[in-house]
């Protein structure tokens, strides 16, 4: 492992997309940054900007008309950049998949690097799936 | 002249203030988790977040701006934090470097990074980006009045004198500035005015990641955005050491004084960190009400007190 791909690894910046979600996904993210799970600890934060993001967090399921945003906030992405599709909506597309607004699961619009299954996943399980990110390769 | 140039890259320059204030400003990350009763990033964190965006991440210029002018602010503002880290540094550390009324050149220089801020805000033609320029600038325009007058008080006090060397000396021949009753009152508007340099909360307005964004930076990635962030570290670093020297009769680098120089250091460090987590953001016309009166209001009576010699 080089330098650079260390320093990459030990500073993922979070963007959150969330779609046509029942919010309990983002609930369930933020969990995640609070003083009992404390994702900072490696190095991660929430920022405001697709700017500055490292890896985009995409919950819910992506209707026609989030399909457009998706894109579009993928493509405002400075790269190198990790997708992470969380929640049952965000891998397959849940009990939304036969819907008639339904535009595809996250993994038919934009490459995704890890699936964190669960309606909604317990902070752990998306831990869990970080911890498998940063091992990946 | 490789002395002038090793001053400014290398000893209490550019790498120096950088490797330093980025220490600072992971002390700074850890303290704020403690508060919160969370773990925290490691102390180093500062240093992978720069590296990551300088070398691995790519730069994105906007299209309708204008680019130039987007990628060179960062630079200057880089020049004015170790422009200013050199000024500032070479009379701390105790050598004789300075001239007469460099404590203005240093007033000067310190706002050179808001400004190229600002630029580069406007330059980047993103509306969120441009709203926070403007309420940068209003901050700017309220602290900076608060802040050449502490500077007046200081050099009232210090005998007249312009000179940050001279400034030391009178402190460390006689007390330091802070043990006077003028003098708490001029710490205390500094605090804030440092606070209000550095854009941490309660005047995080120009930056305000939950409602614009990011502000002013919403624009910059990659190698851009890390200047800013080399910036703001050596920011961190430079600041309180103004105000070790405004106040508390600078460093002595001799046997236990070095001890005295980090403990005064942390405190200050402290006291931004622990005034930036208990407190909440302010409104940009609340921020101008704090500076343009009641801070202003503050420095005036300190600079009577000084002249009837309390």
């Amino acid at each position: 492992m080089g330098f650079k791909d260390f320093c990459f690894k030990k500073s993922l910046w979070l963007f959150h997309f969330g779609g046509a979600s029942c919010n309990n996904c983002d609930i369930e993210i933020l969990d995640c940054l609070t003083s009992r799970y404390d994702v900072e600890r490696f190095g991660m934060k929430l920022v405001g900007s697709p700017r500055h993001a490292d890896v985009l967090l995409v919950n819910g399921s992506i209707n026609k008309r989030d399909k457009k945003r998706l894109l579009e906030v993928y493509n405002q992405l400075a790269k190198p950049v990790l997708v992470v599709a969380i929640g049952a909506c965000g891998c397959t597309g849940g009990i939304f998949a036969e819907g008639i607004t339904f535009a595809g699961p996250v993994d038919k619009i934009i490459p995704v690097d890890v699936y964190i299954p669960g309606c909604p996943p317990k902070p752990e399980a998306i831990l869990a799936g970080i911890v498998k990110l940063l091992n990946k390769k | 002249m490789v002395a002038d140039l090793f001053y400014y890259f290398i000893y209490p320059g550019f790498l120096f203030t950088a490797v330093v204030g980025g220490l600072i400003a992971g002390v700074d990350r850890k303290i704020t988790a403690r508060v919160q009763f969370r773990k925290g990033p490691p102390v180093l964190q500062p240093f992978y977040d720069f590296f990551k965006l300088l070398l691995v991440k790519e730069t994105i210029l906007p299209a309708k701006g204008s680019k130039i002018t987007f990628l060179l602010a960062p630079v200057f503002a880089v020049f004015g934090a170790s422009a200013s880290a050199v000024l500032i540094m070479l009379p701390l550390l105790g050598i004789d470097a300075g001239f007469r009324g460099d404590v203005i050149v240093v007033f000067y220089l310190l706002t050179i990074p808001s400004l190229s801020y600002i630029i580069g805000a406007l330059a980047s033609g993103n509306p969120l980006a441009a709203i926070g320029g403007s309420r940068e600038m209003k901050l700017i325009v309220s602290y900076e009045f608060t802040f050449i007058l502490i500077i007046a008080g200081i050099i009232l006090k210090a005998e007249s004198s312009t000179s940050l060397y001279r400034i030391i000396e009178v402190q460390q021949t006689g007390n330091a500035f802070i043990g006077t009753a003028s003098g708490v009152l001029l710490f205390i508007a500094a605090m804030f005015c440092i606070q209000a340099k550095l854009g941490l909360v309660p005047f995080d307005m120009g930056e305000a990641e939950t409602e614009i964004g990011g502000g002013a930076f919403i624009e910059y990635s990659g190698s851009a955005y890390a200047l800013i962030k080399l910036t703001k570290y050596m920011l961190f670093f430079t600041l309180p050491a103004l105000i070790i020297l405004f106040f508390m009769g600078g460093v002595q680098l001799t046997g236990i004084h070095i001890l005295w120089s980090a403990l005064k250091l942390i405190a200050v460090i402290l006291l931004i960190t622990l005034i930036r987590n208990t407190n909440p953001r302010l409104k940009t016309g609340q921020a101008m009400r704090f500076f343009l009166i009641w801070m202003n209001l503050f420095v005036i009576v300190a600079i009577v007190l000084s002249y009837l010699g309390y």
